[in-house]
């Protein structure tokens, strides 16, 4: 065992970090890194992770809940996922709560993009098959979708301001694939 | 060149001229024009050769079914575009027309021959003209067909062009942009709800193109046509799009556009070339309208010999004349009206020739009264002229004298045919209308409605009353609110009567002139008839005996007759022989349109790890493995893949080596459950493996072989850290979940993909404690402290670590995992000890080698699914006190415990420095006769550098009953003998996993 002094801490090297492309009416920006957690809990055990989180989980399709920095999406009946933007693990809030539940840390797992503009949803809808007319799909909407061949978890946080989840290694995809689109959109 | 037949004052087109060549020769258009209109504009009807007799052809349509004017468009030397419609084809600047099926020339044409020996193309050629001498298809018939075949010649330079996709939704989707589509679309967007409204043409407005005698709102019908429009595009909730065609109709109102943005621009400027729309539809608007059909008579495929609606179309919207001196046959009222407007606009109209007995109507006195000559009970039994047409030949029905009369173009029609391709296709029922002889949407399967032409609705007036109220119905049950707007009124319109379907007067069955039904495959009336006499009795046989319908028009104007020469054959009713299945798409789709964003990087995503680059700036070369690019091995300067991989195996198991692991999946496998649910889905036995402990784990089948393999570690009572291979990271965890969600669904346990959550650095070898150990804090590495086989976590460079003590290589090793964001620079860190130890980065090929050499299976690779564990020789990692897993009833299947099954061996060539070919079969005699008795093959096979000879993994008839024994591997170079042996070819002991 070494001494924790003596060791140089490893430099973190977010994927694709500060990558932007703007068109006519639609921008795409890969977002800074945030803690995200994958949580998996029935019904009974909601409250007691709400008040951990310091949100009240969502519990109906499509949508979420944002407090702050941190939002909560509803991805299933059982199903969430927690992103952070502050700095705060939402995995560290969960590890004290008893009730039944599944916590595990996927902050690495995902890479976040933005996608604004007036044609954001025009962008999207190049390779998204949902309806994302504000109707059907409003302000704090979100959803596990696909883009292209991608899966991803779209959230609308604005009416022309889309965050785009994706798997770490599927961003380079996804962001080529926005870029493409975005210039179609526009 | 001047445009000698456009007539001044007529047609909507502007005064901007167009300049474009055709096979060469420089012409001149207008501005709106079609590549067709603007050749008959300047005279031309010849455009094209038939695609098996050669026979010169012209333009018999002005739309989408245009089965003959097809030529080739080129704008540059990648964007030659074969088998465009001329019809459809918008006139640019600079557009560069040639025509096709032809050599040396369209008017000289060599392949003509065919039409002369066409008695050897009859009806089902290819089934019967080629059949002997037998040898005689591979060398001579088939390449000279293929040859011949076709139409058009494909581009060969890769498409230059992009194209772009958008998926939409919307409330009322209105296919067809004619009278009736605008009127269900006004009904339905004056409710507010999202419409959407596409036409095929450059601009909306179907038969107001041509139809002279509508008018609506005060106004002739073009003109509210395009008021209309207007209206529409100003509001917020529709979207219109022009030269865009509805080509599918698939499950739950899914419809499939494909929108031209740039085929008529002379400058795309960087558009995509096409757009291919996606859009699921609450409520569907079927507004196809109907296609008019020819006459079928005795070459009445001449150019010249066009339908009538088509030379009214070529009139009144792009005010050309198709001839000087028109002749027409007809059954049906709707020539007259062509004849009239011609006749108007000062062309000579040499006779109306009708096949009805009486024909009578306000269109027929006009004609009179004009001072046509109508010659009704008659039919046209040939006409003169070769590459146009120069007389018609009319004779009474029942026979008689023929008559002559000189004409320079013949319109026909013989009716029209209800567009139902689309109300087809989504899966609605046809029936036949008996008073009207035509097919109409009957039992609908989707929520969707026909309205106008396509539903049999004939008048005009009938017809908007019929869309506006069913475009306010569908808007109020897609949620809409009650329409507001005010229904058009028609204050005038036409109304057609009259028709007939089949073979016309002197192309009857004793006759055998060339009457075409299908003119883009040379289909005439006699081949339909023959392939009756030759058996066929279903329509769907007929067609594909023939080839009726099955050009790329599919049979538009075809179809219908077609069915009615056969059920005449047949001596029966038409309904009784049935209409082929329409299928999509409705006109050809680009695959440019399909593929669409697909291209090129896009086409599938490329996944790349944490130490990508890293190993690219260390010369990796990499391999694809599924999605992902993994570093297949490192070749120093002067290294061939053989060095390289060899230098790695052997520093590998000399001193140390770094491999990224990272494309494993991994699953998080967590809850009160997790061990019972692992005991279920694993055949390994897991309530007793001690948290912070990892074991080697097999997932089978229901049938009892092995489905996937990893090392799994507990990281708590109810946490396991799960890996799979590569390649089975997405199925296994949906293989997991399925059997959660459905057959224990009472286990409390959740399941996680961390695949990408974690990058994952093996560091394998003798020295790999010391490699790891100045980098990690807070966990003791010392054997007694962390055995083989165990999982810690901890920190590694001042970051988390799940840190695995486990080897695919036999030799001591390390899995670190840390967070992917990590991973390059803890590899760099490692990478920077590993140097002072000697240690090298090794790729997949020396991983494969490694894991060989101690016989460590790889699932995919040594298994191909119908391998059991036992056959693996794997029968250790069954839990033998286990009562359920999946799998453990397959595994007691006779034939799985049977003898003789094919194990896993070694093998060992005679020669030591032969490798045998991965794939290669065993055989125990090489001298029997081929076919020989294989009892089984290679899996595995490489020259392992720390053994100093070839080694080869193999799957062996009763495998592990013939340690010792000799036997071959029959190769074209003569066989290879090899002895069997165990899979385990290096350190048997395995006492370097703690070396």
């Amino acid at each position: 065992m070494a001494k924790a002094a003596k060791i140089a801490t490893a430099a973190r090297s977010p994927i694709f970090a500060g990558r932007e492309f703007s068109a006519d009416g639609a921008k795409i920006a890969v977002l800074a890194p945030s803690h995200r957690l994958a949580l998996r809990a029935p019904e009974k055990s909601l409250a007691a992770l709400s008040k951990a989180l310091g949100l009240k989980l969502p519990a109906s399709p499509k949508s979420s809940v944002t407090k702050g920095s941190r939002s909560a999406l509803w991805l299933g009946p059982d199903e969430w996922l927690v992103i952070d933007d502050g700095g705060k693990d939402p995995l560290e809030d969960c590890a004290r709560v008893k009730v039944l539940h599944s916590a595990v840390g996927v902050s690495h797992r995902n890479v976040g993009l933005s996608v604004t503009g007036p044609r954001a949803a025009e962008t999207l809808n190049a390779g998204c098959p949902q309806d994302l007319s504000l109707a059907a799909f409003p302000v704090g909407a979100c959803s596990r979708t696909i883009l292209g061949k991608a899966e991803i978890v779209l959230l609308r946080n604005a009416e022309d301001s889309f965050r785009v989840e994706c798997w770490r290694s599927f961003s380079d995809y996804v962001l080529a694939f926005l870029t493409d689109a975005a210039t179609d959109a526009a | 060149m001047t445009e000698s037949f456009r007539i001044a004052g007529r047609g909507r087109l502007s005064s901007r001229t167009a300049r474009f060549s055709f096979d060469g020769k420089p012409y001149a258009g207008l501005s709106g024009d079609t590549l067709a209109s603007a050749l008959l504009a300047n005279g031309v009807h010849l455009v094209g050769r038939s695609f098996k007799y050669h026979r010169p052809r012209g333009i018999l349509s002005a739309g989408a079914e245009e089965p003959n004017a097809l030529v080739s468009v080129e704008r540059d030397a990648a964007r030659k575009t074969p088998n465009v419609r001329a019809t459809v084809q918008e006139l640019y600047e600079g557009l560069s027309a040639s025509s096709q099926n032809r050599w040396p020339s369209l008017a000289f044409d060599v392949g003509e021959v065919n039409d002369v020996v066409s008695p050897m193309f009859s009806a089902g050629f290819y089934y019967k003209t080629f059949m002997w001498p037998k040898a005689a298809w591979k060398s001579l018939y088939e390449p000279v067909i293929r040859s011949a075949a076709g139409l058009g010649v494909a581009p060969d330079l890769p498409d230059p062009d992009h194209y772009a996709a958008r998926y939409a939704h919307c409330e009322v989707l209105v296919l067809g942009g004619g009278a009736a589509g605008i009127a269900a679309a006004l009904a339905a967007a004056e409710t507010g709800v999202r419409v959407v409204i596409c036409d095929e043409q450059a601009e909306l407005g179907g038969a107001m193109r041509y139809e002279a005698g509508a008018a609506i709102d005060g106004q002739d019908g073009w003109a509210w046509a395009q008021a209309s429009v207007a209206k529409l595009a100003a509001m917020d909730n529709v979207t219109i799009l022009p030269r865009t065609t509805a080509f599918g109709y698939y499950a739950q109102n899914f419809v499939g556009l494909a929108e031209r943005v740039t085929e008529h621009l002379a400058d795309p400027k960087g558009l995509p070339r096409e757009r291919l729309w996606q859009v699921r539809a609450r409520r569907v608007i079927l507004a196809t309208g109907a296609i008019e059909r020819h006459m079928v008579f005795a070459d009445n495929d001449r150019p010249g010999v066009m339908l009538a609606s088509a030379a009214r179309t070529y009139l009144n919207h792009y005010g050309v004349a198709v001839g000087r001196n028109v002749g027409v046959y007809t059954a049906n009222d709707s020539a007259y009206a062509a004849a009239l407007d011609l006749k108007k606009a000062g062309v000579g109209i040499a006779a109306i020739v009708d096949l009805r007995d009486n024909p009578a109507g306000p269109l027929v006195d006009e004609a009179r009264s004009l001072g046509i000559d109508i010659h009704h009970g008659r039919g046209v039994v040939g006409v003169g002229g070769k590459l146009r047409v120069s007389s018609m030949t009319v004779q009474p029905k029942g026979g008689g004298a023929a008559r002559t009369i000189p004409v320079d173009a013949l319109l026909v029609s013989s009716g029209w045919t209800p567009s139902v391709h689309l109300f087809s296709q989504s899966r609605g029922k046809v029936v036949f209308d008996d008073a009207t002889k035509r097919f109409l949407p009957g039992n609908y399967a989707q929520d969707c409605v026909s309205v106008g032409a396509c539903n049999g609705t004939d008048s005009l007036s009938a017809t908007l009353d019929q869309a506006w109220a069913a475009g306010a119905k569908a808007a109020k049950e897609a949620g809409g609110s009650v329409a507001r707007g005010t229904k058009p009124k028609v204050e005038s319109g036409e109304n057609f009567s009259g028709g007939v379907l089949g073979a016309g007067p002197g192309a009857g069955a004793d006759k055998t002139v060339k009457a075409f039904v299908d003119f883009q495959n040379d289909v005439t009336a006699k081949d339909i008839r023959l392939a009756v006499r030759e058996g066929m009795r279903s329509i769907e046989h007929v067609k594909r005996f023939t080839t009726n319908g099955m050009a790329t028009d599919q049979g538009k104007t075809s179809n219908m007759h077609g069915l009615a020469i056969a059920a005449e054959t047949l001596g029966k009713d038409i309904p009784e022989v049935g209409l082929t299945t329409f299928r999509a798409p409705y006109t050809p789709v680009t695959f440019g349109t399909i593929v669409n964003h697909g291209r090129g990087p896009l086409f599938d995503p490329t996944r790349r790890t944490a130490t990508h680059d890293w190993a690219q700036k260390h010369g990796a070369v990499f391999e694809d493995v599924g999605q992902w690019k993994r570093a297949w091995y490192f070749p120093k300067a002067g290294e061939d893949m053989h060095a390289a991989v060899n230098r790695e195996c052997r520093t590998v198991r000399e001193t140390a080596g770094l491999f990224d692991a990272s494309t494993l999946g991994k699953i998080e496998v967590v809850g009160p459950d997790a061990a019972k649910f692992m005991e279920l889905l694993y055949t390994n036995p897991w309530e007793k493996l001690e948290p912070g402990r990892c074991r080697y784990g097999i997932m089978l089948r229901e049938d009892g072989f092995i489905y996937d393999d990893g090392v799994v570690g507990r990281l708590a009572p109810d946490r396991f850290h799960v890996t799979t291979t590569t390649g089975g990271a997405a199925r296994v965890m949906n293989h997991m979940e399925d059997y959660l969600q459905t057959e224990f669904p009472q286990l409390n346990v959740w399941l996680t993909s961390v695949s990408e959550q974690w990058a994952v650095i093996a560091v394998q070898g003798p020295n790999s404690r010391k490699i790891i150990e100045p980098l990690v804090e807070d966990i003791d590495l010392s054997d007694e402290a962390m055995p083989h086989m165990s999982v810690r976590e901890g920190k590694i460079c001042g970051v988390p670590t799940r840190l695995f003590r486990m080897s695919f290589t036999g030799d001591r090793g390390f899995e670190v995992n840390v967070p992917a964001d990590y991973g390059q620079a803890v590899w760099e860190a490692l990478w920077a000890e590993g140097q002072k130890h000697g240690a090298c980065a090794y790729g997949t090929e020396a991983m494969h080698v490694l894991r060989a050499e101690k016989g460590y299976i790889i699932v995919g690779q040594d298994t191909d699914g119908t391998v059991t564990p036992n056959d693996a020789g794997l029968d250790w990692a069954i839990g033998k006190k286990k009562t359920d897993f999946v799998g453990i009833r397959g595994l007691t299947r006779p034939d799985l415990v049977a003898p003789g099954r094919k194990q896993l061996v070694g093998l060992k060539t005679k020669d030591p420095k032969t490798v045998l070919e991965e794939g290669a079969q065993i055989v125990a005699n090489p001298r029997q006769p081929i076919p020989m008795t294989m009892i089984g093959h290679v899996t595995s096979s490489y020259w392992s550098e720390n053994c100093g000879r070839s080694i080869a993994l193999a799957l062996l008839a009763g495998g592990r009953e013939r340690m010792g024994e000799t036997l071959f591997v029959p190769m074209p170079e003569g066989p290879i003998e090899v002895e069997i042996c165990s899979p385990v070819f290096f350190d048997e002991k395995g006492g370097r996993l703690n070396g």
